[in-house]
C-alpha cells in the first residue's frame, strides 16, 4: 500500500483539484480527506456517507459551582487564562480557550472541577465510485485538528489494508502546523501543488523543508504555470537545488473553475492539455 | 479598531486585500495610526507586499520541563498527569523521557511534581518580527519548520501590539462596558479611554486560513472581520464555515467577493439569505492575478482600486 499526500503550503494552489483528479486516476484506492477544518473534497466527489463517528479530542474541563469556593486557585493554574469570572462572581471555563490540560482539576483543593468529553467533530466513511472515502468535520471553534486528521488517516489505511488496495490518496491541509504534520508523517510521498507567485514559493519552501525533515520524498506540481514564468523557473531551480522532481506544470485553464462549479473532478469535466498533465503526473507518481 | 481579514478556504485573496487596505488607508491625509499584524504564523506572506524594514527579531518560546535528576524519586505522577503524552517515567532505568513536540506548556508537570524535581526552559517555537512599512508598523510571526502549535506565537504577536490591553477587551462583554459608564471608578475609565486608544488606531490582522484554533486566536477580539471569498462552491462552503466559526465568537462580519463574476450566483444568494452585507468585489482579472505572482498590491494595479478601498473602509466603519 502505498499513501500519496497531496499538500501546498500556501492555501488554494490547487490541491484538492488534483487530489480528485489523482482519485479518479487511481481508479478504486482510499480517498482521505484531510483538510479537516475547510473540507471541500466532498463537493467533487460525492461520498454517500455509509458510517459516522463521533470525534471526542481532548476531555475540557466543567467547574462544579455547588462544590466551588471561588478561591481561584484554578485561575492561577491555569496557562491559557481559561478561567474567567463571570457577571455573578462565578468561575467559569471557556472552553475555547480550555486546552484540556487538567491542571485545574489537581491544583482544585475541593475537587470542585473535573474534565468532561465533548463533541469535537465527526468523522465518516462515505462510498464514492472511486473508492471508499473517509472524511472528517472539525466542530466549529475546535481544536485537535492533528488528532482529527491522525483519526481519518489510520481508519483509510485499515481499509485499504483490509481490501487489499494499492493506494490511499490523501487530501492535505494549508500551512505547516500540527494537521500538517499530522497529515505527512508516515506518507509515502508527496505532492506539493504550488503556484508561480511569490507566495506560492515562500509557502512551498517551508512545506518541503517540513516534509524533507520529516524524511518524506517529496515532488512538486506546478499549477497555473503560465501566469509567470519568471517564477516558474525560480521554483524549477529550486526544486533542481532539493532534488525535488517536478512530476508536471499545469496550464492557467479556465475549465478547473468550470468543473468545480460543476462538482466534477476535472479529468471527468474534460480532456485537454491540462487533464493530459494531470494524467502524466499520476502515471510519475505510480512508479515512485 | 481591529479589523481582521480571514476566510475559510485559503487563497481566496486575503493578505492581498488586507495588504491593500492597509496601504490605502496610509496614503490618506492626516490617517490615524497603523498597525499590521500578520497572524498567519505557519505561511506568513504580507511581508512580500507591504515590504517593511524590519528593525526587532524577538524568540518567541514556550515553557517545557526540565528534570532535576538528583531531586527525581521516579515516582511517574509527572507522566500521569500529562495529557499531551509528553513524558514518559521509566522505573528500572531511571529514566524520564521529555517529548518537546507534544509538550503543550501548561506547566502542570513542574506544578504538581510532589519532589520539585521539574523547572520549565524555554523552547523556541518561533520570532517575532517587527518594522515598518511606511506609516504602518508592520509585526509578524513565523512559525519554525516542524513546530506543530502556532496559537502561542500568535498570542504573542497581539501581546506584542496591545499590551495589556487586549487581555481586557477579551473578556470584556457589553453590559460590563455600560455598566462602567455608570459607576465611573478609576479603573474602568482608564479601560474605557484604553478602549479609546484602541479605537483611534487601526489594527489590521491577516488571519490564517481554516476555522480551527490558530484561527480563533487571531480573530479573538476583533471589532470587525472581513472575510474573504470566491464565488465558487469551495469558496461558498467554506464561507460557510467561518461564517458559524464568528458567529460562535459574536463577532460582527461582512463579505469581500473576489474573482466576481468567476463560478455562481450562490455566494450571493447566501449573503443575502444570510443578511450578510457584501462589502466588496472585486472582479476575476488576469492582470491582477499577474500582480498578486509579482507581490504587487491592488492599489498599483489600477486607480480604480482607490475609489473601492474608500468605500470598502466607509462599509467596515459603518458595520462595526
Amino acid at each position: 500500500m502505498k499513501q500519496i499526500l497531496v499538500i501546498s503550503g500556501k492555501g488554494g494552489t490547487g490541491k484538492t483539484v488534483v487530489a480528485a483528479c489523482l482519485a479518479v486516476l487511481a481508479n478504486k484506492s482510499v480517498i482521505a480527506d484531510c483538510d479537516v477544518d475547510a473540507a471541500d473534497l466532498h463537493l467533487l466527489l460525492h461520498p454517500e456517507i455509509k458510517q459516522t463517528e463521533i470525534f471526542t479530542g481532548l476531555p475540557k474541563a466543567v467547574i462544579d459551582q455547588e462544590k466551588c469556593t471561588s478561591c481561584g486557585e484554578c485561575v492561577e493554574a491555569c496557562k491559557y487564562n481559561a478561567i474567567l469570572k463571570n457577571d455573578e462572581s462565578q468561575f467559569k471555563i471557556d472552553t475555547i480557550s480550555c486546552e484540556g490540560c487538567a491542571v485545574c482539576t489537581h491544583v482544585c483543593p475541593v475537587s470542585a472541577i473535573f474534565m468532561t468529553k465533548h463533541e469535537a467533530g465527526q468523522w465518516f466513511i462515505s462510498e464514492t465510485q472511486f473508492g471508499t472515502m473517509v472524511h472528517a468535520k472539525l466542530g466549529i471553534a475546535e481544536e485537535n485538528s492533528g488528532m482529527l486528521v491522525t483519526t481519518v488517516r489510520k481508519e483509510a489505511q485499515a481499509i485499504a489494508q483490509k481490501n487489499n488496495l494499492e493506494y490511499v490518496i490523501i487530501d492535505g491541509p494549508p500551512g505547516i502546523g500540527c494537521p500538517v504534520i499530522a497529515s505527512l508523517t508516515g506518507v509515502d510521498i508527496a505532492l506539493i501543488v504550488t503556484e508561480p507567485t511569490l507566495s506560492g514559493i515562500h509557502d512551498m519552501t517551508r512545506v518541503l523543508k517540513l516534509a524533507n525533515s520529516l524524511g518524506i520524498k517529496a515532488t512538486c506540481v506546478i499549477n497555473k504555470y503560465d501566469i509567470n514564468i519568471n517564477n516558474t523557473e525560480k521554483i524549477s531551480d529550486l526544486c533542481h537545488n532539493t532534488e525535488t522532481p517536478i512530476l508536471g506544470q499545469i496550464p492557467y485553464d479556465e475549465s478547473v473553475i468550470e468543473s468545480i462549479v460543476a462538482g466534477v473532478p476535472l479529468t471527468m469535466h474534460i480532456d485537454n492539455n491540462t487533464t493530459a498533465v494531470l494524467k502524466q503526473i499520476w502515471q510519475q507518481l505510480k512508479e515512485y | 479598531m481591529i479589523i481582521s481579514f480571514a476566510s475559510g478556504k485559503g487563497g481566496t485573496g486575503k493578505t492581498i486585500i488586507a495588504t491593500s487596505y492597509a496601504l490605502w488607508l496610509s496614503h490618506k491625509h492626516n490617517h490615524p495610526p497603523i498597525q499590521f499584524l500578520d497572524c498567519d504564523v505557519e505561511e506568513p506572506n504580507a511581508a512580500i507586499f507591504l515590504k517593511p524594514k524590519i528593525n526587532k527579531t524577538i524568540s518567541v518560546g514556550i515553557q517545557i520541563p526540565v528534570v532535576d535528576t538528583k531531586k527525581c524519586t521516579y515516582c511517574g505522577k509527572c507522566a500521569d498527569i500529562c495529557v499531551y503524552n509528553a513524558i514518559a517515567v521509566i522505573k528500572n532505568t531511571k529514566q524520564v523521557l521529555i517529548f518537546e513536540d507534544l509538550c503543550h506548556g501548561c506547566g502542570g508537570c513542574t506544578l504538581l511534581c510532589p519532589e520539585n524535581a521539574l523547572s520549565e526552559k524555554s523552547k523556541e517555537i518561533g520570532v517575532l518580527e517587527i518594522g515598518n512599512a511606511g506609516t504602518i508598523k508592520f509585526i509578524h510571526g513565523e512559525l519554525n519548520i516542524g513546530e506543530p502549535m502556532a496559537p502561542p506565537l500568535i498570542k504573542e504577536i497581539k501581546q506584542k501590539a496591545f499590551g495589556e490591553t487586549v487581555k481586557r477587551r477579551n473578556g470584556e462583554t457589553e453590559e460590563e462596558a455600560q455598566r462602567c459608564k455608570i459607576t465611573g471608578k478609576q479603573e474602568e475609565i482608564n479601560k474605557q479611554t484604553n478602549n479609546q486608544l484602541l479605537f483611534d488606531q487601526f489594527t489590521i490582522i491577516d488571519v490564517p486560513p481554516g476555522t480551527s484554533c490558530p484561527v480563533i486566536e487571531a480573530v479573538k477580539g476583533s471589532d470587525y472581520t472581513v472575510l474573504v471569498t470566491e464565488p465558487t462552491p469551495f469558496g461558498l462552503n467554506d464561507l460557510i464555515l467561518a461564517v458559524d466559526t464568528l458567529r460562535v465568537l459574536n463577532l460582527r462580519f461582512g463579505v469581500v467577493i473576489n474573482r466576481d463574476g468567476v463560478g455562481d450566483k450562490k455566494t450571493e444568494d447566501y449573503c443575502r439569505k444570510e443578511h450578510i452585507p457584501i462589502l466588496m468585489r472585486i472582479p476575476l482579472d488576469r492582470e491582477i492575478a499577474v500582480a498578486y505572482s509579482k507581490g504587487i498590491p491592488l492599489l498599483e494595479v489600477s486607480s480604480q482600486y482607490k475609489t473601492a478601498f474608500s468605500k470598502l473602509h466607509e462599509e467596515i466603519v459603518s458595520n462595526a
